[in-house]
């Protein structure tokens, strides 16, 4: 199997994608979005919309779920990706942070990093090293720890774990899912403040948030689903102002302090 | 009289072996959901092959192939099981099952094979005693408590180092993170296998040797006493399977070296002991010696 290295101009194109778990419900129907190189992405939408479906589809964890895409394609550069396999996903540098952080709880904080490396078979040990070092310096608070179970960790921490595991693979398209979930305020600030770093560095982020404000201040683009389909796509600042965005996802009252 | 030495030794050595294959319970179980019933005849398997190669090939040649062997026969059990798909706890219960009838057909074909006789493994132990102070003991139980030391060790390196064992850590307990840091569930999973098969392969020869007659066609069963010394150990955990066996071997010996004085609890209580031992554990603590231990916070 030709595998491509990891393209640091490689867009993600979804296409007219279609997904169907166990062959009768339809979670996607004709769902089109780019992730530009080094950009950020936003997609919103309501629970049950579709939108962790449409990163399992990019990062290939369909089959876990007896969900399968059934049109439409889905490329990363010069990789398609069929839903079905996360390795190929991860060795094209598409890497996914799922939702509710999943760190290994009974695994130590360094062994959680470690299994971030994982898809990428043997890697020479200075990578690896310039991997890890980057995560500490993102999270300092996880290279004070590296022994403690992951499972003893905050929350907050953990997202941070969460997130570090990923970068542990150097991925190009990072797949952040609802990484502001249960957190204090402050932490879904810390967090944001680095989502934007990690872009900085030139890792482009296709964003999953229920916490609207948050991910549209962060992303170049943004699309909402709605029961499966695309209701809304386009700049992230003009959709920010649109009616539809501002009643149904950043709420009248707390749009001041959820911009912010 | 025997000495109290002589029969912790004794039972130890036992321990040892138990825990050759109550590892390779907690690696399948760990690594698939499965408990495998055929881990039993796997063993006989492998005891049966270094029998009937050893002539040829010498002792170790044979062992090694027998390994080997009952590695691959393992790991083919396996892709029989599940194909090549992914492991699916909800439904573990189903190859569990189907486990029992693949463990009945290999154990009637090598029962039909190895028929009433009792097979040499041609070990180099023999029958010869070491003596430590006043107390002899088998050659064979000493060789079986070092070799088990090194699998063992072996095995708890694999399990801590290698990416193997931290795939499998990891895909335990969330099968889905796990895949999305692209760990393959299936090759981590068949590996688990070859490794159970090739732990009971290595035990079949301390089950056999002095002072065991040899190979007969009932020494997968004691298979079976490596069972709850690895539910003792909650199932899950290589370091309970370990201390199970320990348990579960030396209480053994001991029974057995003070059977006369046991003899109110009847003949043969030495062969119970094993699941009363682990009744009464359970009976503290249900999760087994190392089960309940996982640090979790919500």
């Amino acid at each position: 199997m030709p595998e491509a290295p990891p393209d640091d101009r490689a867009a993600l194109h979804v296409e007219n994608v279609d997904v169907t778990y166990g062959r009768a419900l339809s979670a996607l129907r004709s769902v089109s979005l780019t992730v530009p190189p080094g950009g950020v992405v936003a997609l919103l939408g309501a629970n049950g919309a579709g939108k962790t479906t449409l990163l399992r589809a990019v990062s290939g964890t369909l089959r876990l779920h007896r969900g399968a895409i059934t049109a439409g394609s889905i490329r990363y550069g010069s990789t398609a990706l069929d839903g079905r396999d996360p390795v190929r996903a991860v060795r094209a540098g598409v890497v996914q942070v799922p939702e509710g952080r999943r760190v290994f709880a009974a695994l130590t904080v360094e062994e959680n990093l470690r299994t971030g490396g994982l898809g990428l078979g043997r890697r020479r040990p200075a990578q690896v090293q310039e991997a890890r070092d980057r995560v500490f310096t993102l999270f300092p608070r996880l290279a004070e720890r590296p022994r403690q179970a992951a499972g003893l960790l905050s929350g907050g921490e953990q997202q941070m774990l969460a997130i570090g595991r990923a970068l542990m693979a150097a991925p190009r398209l990072l797949l952040l899912d609802e990484p502001s979930l249960g957190l204090a305020p402050l932490m879904v600030d810390r967090i944001a403040e680095v989502v934007r770093e990690i872009n900085t560095q030139g890792t482009a982020v296709l964003l999953v948030e229920q916490n609207a404000g948050m991910a549209l201040s962060l992303a170049d683009h943004a699309h909402v689903l709605e029961v499966g389909e695309t209701r809304l796509a386009g700049p992230a600042a003009e959709l920010a102002r649109t009616d539809a965005v501002r009643r149904l996802y950043l709420g009248e009252s707390a749009d001041g302090q959820e911009a912010a | 009289m025997t000495s109290l030495f002589g029969d912790l030794l004794d039972g130890l050595a036992l321990g040892a072996v138990y825990a050759l294959v109550a590892l390779g319970f907690v690696v399948v179980f760990k690594a698939s959901g499965v408990i495998n019933f055929a881990q039993g005849s796997l063993l006989l398997f492998g005891g049966y092959l270094t029998a009937v190669l050893h002539d040829d090939l010498g002792f170790a040649g044979a062992l090694a192939a027998a390994v080997l062997a009952t590695a691959l026969l393992a790991g083919a059990l396996d892709r029989l099981l599940f194909g090549r798909g992914d492991p699916d706890p909800r439904t573990a219960h189903v190859q569990t099952i189907v486990t029992i009838g693949v463990d009945i057909l290999l154990l009637t074909d090598l029962s039909r094979r190895i028929g009433g006789d009792l097979l040499s493994l041609g070990d180099p132990w023999g029958d010869s005693v070491a003596r430590i102070g006043s107390v002899t003991v088998a050659d064979s139980r000493l060789a079986a408590i070092a070799v088990s030391a090194v699998a063992i060790g072996a095995v708890f390196a694999l399990f801590r180092y290698s990416g193997w064992g931290l795939s499998l850590r990891a895909a335990a307990e969330d099968q889905e993170a796990a895949a999305l840091m692209g760990v393959r569930l299936g090759r981590v999973r068949t590996l688990a296998w070859c490794l159970a098969g090739a732990l009971a392969a290595l035990a079949a020869v301390f089950l056999a040797a002095f002072p065991a007659p040899g190979l007969e066609r009932t020494t997968g069963q004691i298979a079976f006493k490596a069972f709850p010394a690895a539910i003792l150990g909650g199932m899950t955990s290589p370091p309970g399977a370990l201390a199970g066996s320990l348990l579960i071997g030396l209480t053994e010996a001991l029974v057995a070296a003070h059977q006369a004085e046991l003899h109110v609890l009847g003949e043969g209580f030495g062969d119970v002991v094993p699941y009363a031992v682990m009744v009464l554990v359970l009976l503290v603590r249900p999760t087994g010696l190392f089960g309940a231990k996982g640090a979790a916070r919500v």
